[in-house]
């Protein structure tokens, strides 16, 4: 047997988390300088999956590139589709009919839903809780099954199209959806007296990891990370699209900047969600879900367009620059975990590893969606 | 209101130069700043500036509060230029999205680094970099950030052969 490595007191030593380690979600290394259990510095290593979408985007027409963005963020990839549909819509002009927006606001608000259960699970499992990602899960099969039913699909969804949608809901998924929301919020409670509440969970989250407003905006952070440090700020409300409009709900923000902080908001989101899903089934509108002046080939006029939209990660930022032909001259995805995970290199300086972790897991990171 | 405010900050940027001519669409316009329909373009303000206005206009944006939102580069491989953007925005209920743009010869295509000022370009710029071979000079550690480490090119050029 070897003798145990001997460093001197002031030496430190080269962690690597990841690119396949579980705590990553993914494959996402970073490369730790570690005094003991303490961070010194920290260098994030992204590209593992990384795919070039932004070349794919340049090779195929806007319609071809549409299931390209649902394999962005497989949680919650109908905010990413919605972005693109819209972009697209903005430059040329499409109208889209009001049942089909509201169909559009319905099924993202039920994937905000699902992305975050799903995170609230492996977050919690982060910090060595297993049973609730199980409570998760069986909740969030409910909406996958029910996006299913009118997607086609159960995470790569290409449901929407330019003018409006794939096809239109039935009775059976709006009844599923009604029956859904009392289902979900009791089951919020539970979240709340089973996780929220856990004094260990407390412990390991409240103080931990600050990320300060000033910091958000340097590094561009929105979402869920920017509210969890006090900043008001949601593309729905801020900058409204779609429907949004016409809802009633409010952004929860928090302002203690830490962990905690984070993990309320997501917690919170989910309430707000389900409102928004309400109060889109009970003002559905009947009427037809395509646009009916939409040219077959789309082509853009030529120019420069922006279109950002909150994703369950937060900003999601489409830029077409158009030369009049039926695919972009250039197109890029401003994703929001990308700017999200940029300031945990400088946040977690000085912090314990097992602290960091958590911090990473409330960052709720899509390895694929960061890399593109 | 923001806007206003922004816009008269950025204008000074060109104080001696003629007002910005309204730019035919598709050809190459002049620095200046324009403003855009937010309705059909999705941002407020676009100022193209001279590389090395850069800093002096982006240090405008966050004095003023803007948070960044991107980088990216656009090959114009027949106007022989190279642009890159920059898109700002702010968290705030008085929208006001701006773009920052700049051109550059293609054959020499170096910009000053922003990360002095917004930590955030860090990755964007290496990863313009990644992509177009864009050089961002001052830039701190200007490696490889989403292709390989020892990647040699730049996949978004546009006579890029894969």
């Amino acid at each position: 047997m070897s003798a145990p490595i001997q460093l001197r007191p002031d030496e430190t030593f080269i962690l690597n988390v990841g690119p396949q380690h579980p705590a990553t979600h993914g494959v996402l290394r970073v490369k730790m300088e570690m005094d003991g259990e303490y961070i010194v510095k920290s260098e994030t290593v992204l590209g593992y999956i990384h795919r070039m979408h932004e070349k794919m985007g340049e090779n195929r027409t806007y319609a071809q590139y549409l299931p390209n963005l649902s394999r962005l963020d497989y949680l919650g990839a109908l905010g990413y589709t919605h972005g693109h549909v819209l972009a697209i819509e903005r430059a040329a002009g499409i109208e889209v009919p009001e049942r089909a927006e509201y169909i559009r606001a319905i099924t993202v608000e039920l994937n905000r839903v699902a992305s975050h259960l799903f995170w609230f699970g492996a977050f919690v499992m982060d910090l060595g809780g297993f049973s609730p990602l199980m409570y998760a899960i069986q909740d969030r099969e409910h909406i996958l099954d029910m996006l299913e039913a009118v997607t086609g699909a159960r995470l790569t969804y290409c449901y929407y199209r330019f003018g409006g949608l794939y096809n239109d809901v039935d009775d059976d998924f709006i009844e599923a959806a009604r029956r859904f929301i009392p289902r979900m919020r009791k089951s919020l409670k539970k979240y709340a007296a089973l996780v929220t509440g856990n004094i260990i969970f407390q412990k390991r989250l409240e103080g931990i990891a600050p990320v300060s407003a000033e910091m958000c905006r340097k590094y561009g952070a929105t979402g869920p990370v920017a509210r969890g440090s006090g900043i008001n700020f949601d593309v729905r409300k801020n900058e409204p699209y779609s429907v949004y409009p016409e809802f009633d709900f409010d952004i929860p923000v928090y302002h203690e900047c830490d962990s905690m902080a984070r993990y309320k908001v997501r917690m919170d989101e989910m309430e707000q969600s389900l409102r928004i899903i309400e109060q889109g089934l009970e003002k559905l509108p009947a009427g037809p879900i395509m646009a009916e002046k939409k040219p077959k080939n789309i082509k853009l006029p030529v120019g420069d367009f922006y279109q950002a939209v909150e994703t369950a990660r937060g900003s999601f930022g489409i830029r077409i620059v158009s030369d009049g032909d039926k695919n972009a001259y250039r197109l890029k995805l401003r994703s929001p975990t990308y700017s999200n995970m940029h300031l945990f290199d400088e946040a977690c300086e000085g912090m314990l590893i097992m602290d960091a972790l958590a911090f990473m897991g409330s960052l709720d990171l899509v390895i694929p969606e960061m890399d593109r | 209101m923001i806007l206003e405010t922004t816009q008269q900050a950025l204008q000074a940027l060109f104080a001696g130069s003629g007002p910005a001519d309204a730019a035919e669409a598709g050809s190459p316009r002049g620095n200046g700043v324009l403003t855009r329909d937010y309705k059909t373009h999705g941002y407020h303000l676009d100022a193209q500036v001279a590389p090395d206005q850069l800093l002096a206009a982006v240090t405008i944006l966050d004095q003023a509060g803007f948070f960044i939102e991107s980088i990216t580069g656009v090959d114009w491989i027949k106007e022989n230029q190279m642009e890159v953007i920059y898109d700002f925005s702010r968290y705030d209920f008085d929208t006001c999205r701006v773009v920052i743009r700049t051109r550059v010869p293609r054959d020499q295509p170096v910009v000053p680094t922003i990360s002095t000022i917004y930590a955030g370009a860090n990755w964007h710029e290496r990863e313009t970099h990644d992509f177009f071979g864009i050089k961002f000079a001052g830039h701190p550690h200007l490696v490889p950030l989403l292709l390989p480490e020892d990647a040699d090119f730049h996949p978004l050029l546009k006579d890029f052969k894969a």
